[in-house]
């Protein structure tokens, strides 16, 4: 595929990723959801032009390509913070306080389900069961657990990334580094 | 990262070297790791399987289907390529077991995929972690790296002339995915809605060869019946139950965590001791016993239970994942139900119709039951609705949903009674649930 690599939208990287992720499957259409979520993690979201690419790079129509994204939960079509915060209140987390964890997040980001703050820097969403039952209340920030929580840890955790996303800024980097 | 937990009464055999830094290649193999591999090379096919059966080893997904017997289905001549698929997809609330095998022992895992691979003969083996799992995907993702340079993954697998390739593959959150037709589709590249059945995976699954598809706890089990002989095993379990479990207590409990303990361990010690008993001195309402699709249980139903497939079964509920999430009597049930259902009706993908609807009106059925306009004809309309779902669907979603629902409205009548009228819910604070 000469063509997405002289005119990729991804960083060489991630294009070297992929060009060696399709070879992986006996059916190359097997790496489709990898390369979505890969792809959403370095874009922040699936643009159209990321699902232009990856159906060009697996010989799938864009239809097929959004028809795919849209099952998966993980799979946004939208922008969200810089750091998305998702709070698990399934039954063990919510057993253990966690719509109190998620009511004051509302409160103290100033925003709802699914919501991002004027300043990009966070989101907030409501989520299902992220695997963390044992250590609950949990939440998850991007990728990063954060577990056995109260309100005053749930503080520590925001300011630490409130922190980080201003270091970010002063060295000029770009939202998704 | 998640705590580890320990008590006297465990008996460590998956979760031995958990703690102990085995996610390093050569720390594992000074733990005696791929031992158990080298060995089934050694011995070949007919032996793993018999191995296998005698481990009375079943299904720790949920199903607990004897898994020796599973592998026995799998055609021995194939014109297409067989597959061995790990199921990582972990996502049933109340369970989070695999977490830690992924984080604590993944070589582990892939001596259980290698052997399976050798036991049914395939040469690839996919290892499928669900997409929230970002961290625990990149240490799998290291061991299988550090597994080919030693040469235990390859053409040529420990020197030998076997083959055995494995992959690691990311989801992106479906709990529908963790079913196993489901989840072929999803490695496939598509939507993860489940197939009809049969064909059986065994014969007809990945890429349309004969797949053997296992849980990971199930597939981290193996190498350590293999080390320790099949019977050996068997003999730490109940009877037809064979082996250990990771047990996940969650919910109102003084110490949740991961318990590891023989199968048929009793339910209520296994709250009031391993677990150290309802938090703050309180007490207990109900059991859900093995992830949030088995019917719950109440306190009296737990006093002699078991902690098997067979018992808990007789009891009228499933061991299913062995997530056992303990509720207190501050908690109101229909809020349980509510939050229970809305789940099912999250993830419902919308197949097949009865679990489509089905989860649909139930969510909004126990939404205005629980905010107080409830009438009495709903209690009757809810449990209708659930019975008429169960069995009715390509794949167990559906009944996942209705199990538990019918549960809680047949032993907590008295409680979906005391929500009518417009009388404010004895309990709970929070009426709405945000998610679409």
């Amino acid at each position: 595929m000469s063509s997405a690599e002289t005119m990729s939208i991804f960083s060489p990287a991630l294009s070297a990723r992929f060009d060696a992720l399709v070879l992986k499957y006996p059916v190359k259409r097997s790496a489709l959801i990898p390369m979505m979520l890969y792809a959403q993690d370095e874009v922040g979201y699936l643009s159209d032009a990321v699902i232009e690419e990856i159906a060009q790079r697996l010989d799938l129509t864009m239809l097929d390509v959004r028809n795919v994204a849209s099952y998966y939960s993980m799979l946004r079509f939208k922008p969200v913070g810089k750091y998305n915060v998702q709070v698990c209140t399934n039954i063990s987390c919510m057993l253990r306080g966690a719509y109190d964890i998620f009511e004051h997040l509302e409160e103290k980001l100033g925003i709802g389900h699914k919501g991002i703050t004027a300043d990009g820097v966070f989101s907030l969403e409501e989520v299902e069961c992220i695997g963390v039952c044992c250590w609950a209340p949990a939440i998850q920030v991007n990728y990063d657990f954060h577990d056995d929580l109260t309100n005053d840890k749930v503080d520590e955790v925001i300011a630490a990334y409130r922190a980080k996303a201003g270091r970010a800024d002063a060295k000029g980097e770009s939202a998704n580094a | 990262m998640p705590k580890l937990t320990s008590h006297p009464d465990e008996v460590k055999i998956i979760s031995k070297r958990f703690g102990m830094g085995a996610a390093n290649i050569d720390r594992y193999i000074e733990l005696g790791g791929y031992e158990a591999t080298r060995k089934c090379l050694a011995e070949g096919s007919e032996w793993i399987i018999n191995e296998m059966k005698a481990s009375g080893l079943r299904g720790r997904g949920g199903a607990g289907f004897p898994t020796g017997l599973k592998w026995s289905f799998v055609p021995k001549q194939s014109a297409k390529p067989k597959y061995v698929l790990v199921n990582g997809d972990e996502s049933e609330p109340g369970t989070c077991k695999d977490h830690l095998i992924f984080l604590h022992d993944p070589h582990a895992i892939i001596e259980g995929t290698i052997i399976a691979g050798l036991a049914i003969g395939a040469k690839m083996g996919f290892i499928y972690l669900r997409g929230e799992y970002r961290y625990l995907i990149e240490i799998m993702e290291k061991a299988v790296a550090d597994a080919y340079a030693k040469g235990f993954l390859g053409k040529n697998i420990f020197g030998t002339e076997t083959e055995f390739q494995a992959v690691v593959q990311t989801g992106a959150g479906a709990y529908e995915v963790g079913e196993e037709s489901a989840l072929m589709e999803s490695l496939e590249g598509k939507r993860g809605v489940p197939r009809i059945k049969p064909p059986f995976p065994a014969v007809v699954g990945l890429y349309g060869g004969p797949t053997v598809i296992n849980n990971a706890e199930t597939i981290a089990s193996v190498p350590h019946i293999i080390t320790m002989g099949g019977a050996a095993y068997a003999a730490v379990g109940s009877e037809r139950n064979g082996g250990t479990r990771l047990f996940g207590i969650s919910g109102h409990v003084e110490r949740p965590g991961i318990y590891e303990l023989p199968m048929g361990y009793n339910l209520k010690k296994m709250i009031y001791e391993v677990a150290g008993g309802v938090r703050g001195g309180r007490k207990l309402k109900a059991v859900v016993p093995g992830g949030s699709s088995t019917p719950v249980l109440l306190p009296e139903e737990i006093e002699t239970l078991g902690m098997d497939f067979d018992q808990v079964g007789k009891a009228g509920s499933m061991l299913g994942s062995g997530g056992v999430v303990v509720i207190d009597d501050q908690t109101c049930i229909v809020e349980f139900a509510l939050r229970t259902i809305s789940f099912y009706q999250h993830e419902s993908c919308g197949w097949c119709i009865p679990c489509r609807e089905g989860t649909d009106w139930l969510k909004k059925s126990l939404t205005r039951f629980h905010a107080g306009f409830g009438t009495k004809k709903d209690i009757d309309n809810i449990q209708y609705l659930a019975e008429n779902m169960m069995g009715r669907t390509f794949c167990p979603l559906g009944d996942a949903a209705a199990m538990p629902t019918l549960g809680f409205v047949k032993k907590f009548r008295k409680e979906f009674e005391d929500h009518l009228d417009g009388k404010p819910c004895p309990y709970a604070k929070h009426v709405e649930v945000a998610l679409v």
